[in-house]
């Protein structure tokens, strides 16, 4: 059995959502056609369409999280599902309770979906792996693994402003090593057809086998950004500054952070991008983060309607099937 | 008690027999081949007709987790398994809790060992003190006094080299054989899979194949200068095998194993995180295995082994990098191998001498051979028994192995171990 099955239930509907390392472009699509017709419902007098009601969805968050806990709850909430957002200090999890009976315990209370954010790769696959069959799991990251919920906004927002992917030109630029966030913007800018897509570090921030997930490495901002569609940039995290990785926070915004005059090496439509939060003079400078080519808040508005989508077509699945029996 | 064992294909490299004949054994000896000794009266009789009969497999590296881990099995659940496995002596690493550095633990391993009946179990002494890398076992005392076949400091490489070099000077003028796990720490970077492609979708904290050459490398250096006889355990990569072999063509006196797992399974059998091919160390590529099985082709591998670490079942239900890393490898060693064989990497009778002569010889043991007056340790297999590997099944009381579902062929139907039978297959 494929591994990558698991993604799915017994009729090939999506199941959970744990990574887009595996699925199809027309999964994809699915996705960002839904959201197109959720992204409506934000800007509503009533901000509420019933698909989940009754749904009882719980936020697993066993790593601090602001952007995408907070969007997901909205998502949910929208959608007229029961919310109870969960914020595990991982030591409680040391504290003797596995995260396995942690699972059972929550499960015992009859919810319908996981929303999962962990500090390991693999986490989310693991939880999908154990609960029961009635439940669905979303990833919210793990590890260095995937965020594929970010991923798909980044593309629902490259899309509207874009339109077609075969065409484009991608930039990523910053902590590809660590980052789960490009790994899950890689296979899906690879899966939706974008031809060229770029990774601009220095080599202590790129990991092994880039050839196979299909990226050009750049160490150079100039020949990097050149002739760009899109420029996404990654937050650098802080304790990277600790190791061996980066000499300094100066060195790393004069060589890798993106600046006006940067930003004018790639082409003049092009959009700026950043899933956040951002560290202002540190990849980012002020100006350009809040200039015009930065769509950096239409992410954040984005990533409620992707995440109505995914949610509805996952746990929707259900309400259909149950119909069905 | 007397046996014969009637018509069976016998492989016994160290005198170079592979031939059908009948095996004679009283008081625990082999005392006679193809002639029935005079007067001889069989107690019982063992039909070997179509099978095969070798020398009780010696495994090099085997985890018993007792004294300390018994939740993780015991010596009498490891040694059953061991029986059933045609494996007749089993080399434990000395990371026991506690380890293996005082003679008391050897003696409570060898007690339970002979209580338990059925597996010969020898022991490698600590090389540090609690394996700490910092004092000097009494690794002479663990030798004399607790018949240590050498010393080693399991999983825990000595990561200050001036006691590495201390310790292998002193081993040397012990006489002891040094068994070294190849890892640089620092390189390793509590990494839990082999550094590349698929490390890096996966996002798994990986261990380059410079963790493994680097520690060679050091290692190769101070081997030249101390002449300590030394054992590298468990090569993973073809890089770290190639240097050992130039090694070993200069003349310094090492021998290599490699676990079985290494030669079939690779960093993309990982699959979506399966903790069952968690291991250290990690599967590495694909390049990696073809040149060790390139390896074992001519004859730069002297032994395989099962690295057998057997676990709970909680040990494996975690996230992949949360995980315990390790195999039961005990119960599929023998399959594993006659897969090579049968896929024409290596002859039966090659095979036959990397799991008995060879590693009986590392560990300066008079077995693994079919000679006369031996102990009749003895492996007697159906090479053509075909089954399906499961390790909810495996006598081990570690479940954990990433061969399940795999179709095998080979199984043992009898063990001797001292001319008594510790194991017969049901019918």
């Amino acid at each position: 059995m494929k591994q990558t099955d698991i993604q799915f239930d017994q009729n090939g509907q999506l199941r959970h959502f744990l990574t887009i390392d595996g699925l199809k472009r027309s999964v994809l699509t699915e996705i960002l056609d839904t959201a197109e017709n959720f992204a409506t419902v934000g800007t509503q007098q009533v901000k509420k369409v019933p698909l989940l009601r009754g749904k009882t969805i719980i936020n697993l968050f066993f790593e601090a999280s602001t952007r995408t806990r907070t969007t997901f709850e909205l998502a949910a909430k929208r959608l007229s599902a029961d919310v109870l957002n969960i914020n595990i200090d991982t030591s409680s999890t040391s504290k003797g309770e596995s995260l396995l009976d942690m699972l059972r315990n929550l499960e015992a209370m009859h919810c319908d979906m996981f929303v999962v954010r962990h500090n390991l790769s693999g986490a989310a696959h693991f939880i999908a792996q154990h609960v029961s069959p009635h439940i669905s799991v979303i990833n919210a990251g793990d590890g260095q693994h995937a965020h594929p919920t970010q991923a798909m906004l980044d593309m629902f927002t490259i899309r509207r402003h874009k339109k077609d992917f075969t065409k484009l030109r991608v930039a990523i630029i910053g902590d590809i090593m660590h980052s789960r966030v490009a790994r899950s913007q890689i296979h899906a800018l690879n899966t939706l057809g974008v031809p060229e897509i770029r990774a601009i570090a220095p080599n202590t921030l790129i990991p092994p086998g880039t050839d196979e997930l299909g990226i050009h490495v750049y160490h150079d901002m100039e020949e990097g950004l050149k002739d760009v569609d899109v420029v996404m940039m990654l937050r650098l995290q802080r304790e990277r500054m600790s190791g061996a990785l980066l000499p300094s926070e100066h060195e790393y915004f004069n060589t890798y952070g993106i600046t006006s005059e940067k930003l004018k090496l790639a082409k003049p439509d092009a959009i700026l991008m950043h899933p956040g939060p951002i560290n202002r003079g540190v990849e980012i400078e002020s100006a350009v983060a809040d200039g015009p080519q930065s769509v950096i808040l239409e992410q954040v508005t984005n990533g409620i309607a992707v995440r109505m989508a995914i949610m509805s077509m996952t746990l929707g699945r259900q309400a259909s099937t149950e119909v069905d029996s | 008690m007397n046996i014969l064992i009637k018509q069976g294909r016998m492989i016994d490299p160290a005198n170079n027999i592979d031939k059908i004949q009948d095996l004679y054994i009283a008081d625990g000896k082999i005392i006679s081949i193809d002639k029935k000794p005079s007067g001889f009266k069989a107690d019982e009789t063992i039909d070997a007709n179509d099978q095969i009969v070798i020398p009780g497999i010696v495994d090099l590296c085997v985890r018993l987790r007792e004294p300390g881990l018994e939740y993780k099995g015991t010596i009498a659940s490891e040694t059953a398994a061991a029986a059933a496995s045609g494996i007749t002596t089993v080399c434990v690493p000395p990371d026991t809790e506690p380890c293996i550095d005082t003679t008391a633990v050897v003696e409570l391993i060898n007690q339970r060992a002979a209580a338990a009946g059925k597996c010969h179990v020898v022991t490698q002494a600590a090389l540090t003190l609690g394996l700490k890398g910092e004092h000097l076992s009494e690794m002479a005392i663990l030798k004399q006094q607790a018949k240590s076949v050498g010393v080693s400091n399991g999983l825990k490489p000595v990561k200050n080299i001036l006691v590495m070099r201390r310790a292998m000077e002193y081993a040397a003028s012990c006489g002891m054989t040094i068994f070294l796990h190849p890892e640089d720490v620092g390189l390793a970077n509590n990494g839990c899979a082999h550094e590349g492609a698929i490390s890096t979708r996966l996002g798994l904290p990986a261990i380059p194949e410079s963790a493994e050459t680097a520690a060679v490398s050091r290692d190769l250096m101070l081997i030249e200068q101390t002449g300590v006889r030394a054992h590298f355990s468990h090569i993973s990569s073809a890089n770290a095998l190639q240097m050992i072999v130039l090694a070993k063509q200069q003349g310094l006196p090492i021998t290599v194993d490699t676990s079985i797992h290494h030669l079939h399974l690779i960093d993309l059998d990982i699959g979506f995180f399966d903790s069952n091919c968690h291991v250290i160390p990690p599967l590495r590529s694909q390049r990696d295995k073809d040149g060790l099985l390139q390896g074992l082709k001519q004859n730069a591998i002297d032994v395989l082994c099962s690295d057998h670490q057997p676990h709970c079942p909680d040990a494996k239900l975690a996230p992949f990098s949360a995980t315990e890393p390790g195999i039961s490898g005990l119960e599929t060693l023998l399959p594993l191998s006659l897969r090579l064989v049968n896929n024409k990497t290596i002859d039966m009778q090659t095979m036959v001498s990397k799991l008995t002569y060879e590693p009986a010889k590392i560990l300066g043991l008079d077995a693994g051979t079919l000679s006369m007056n031996s102990a009749a340790d003895i492996c007697i297999f159906n090479p053509d028994t075909d089954w399906t590997v499961n390790g909810d099944n495996f006598v081990s009381a570690g479940h954990n192995t990433p061969f399940s579902d795999w179709e095998v062929q080979g199984k043992v139907t009898h063990t001797l171990l001292d001319g008594r039978i510790v194991y017969q297959i049901n019918h």
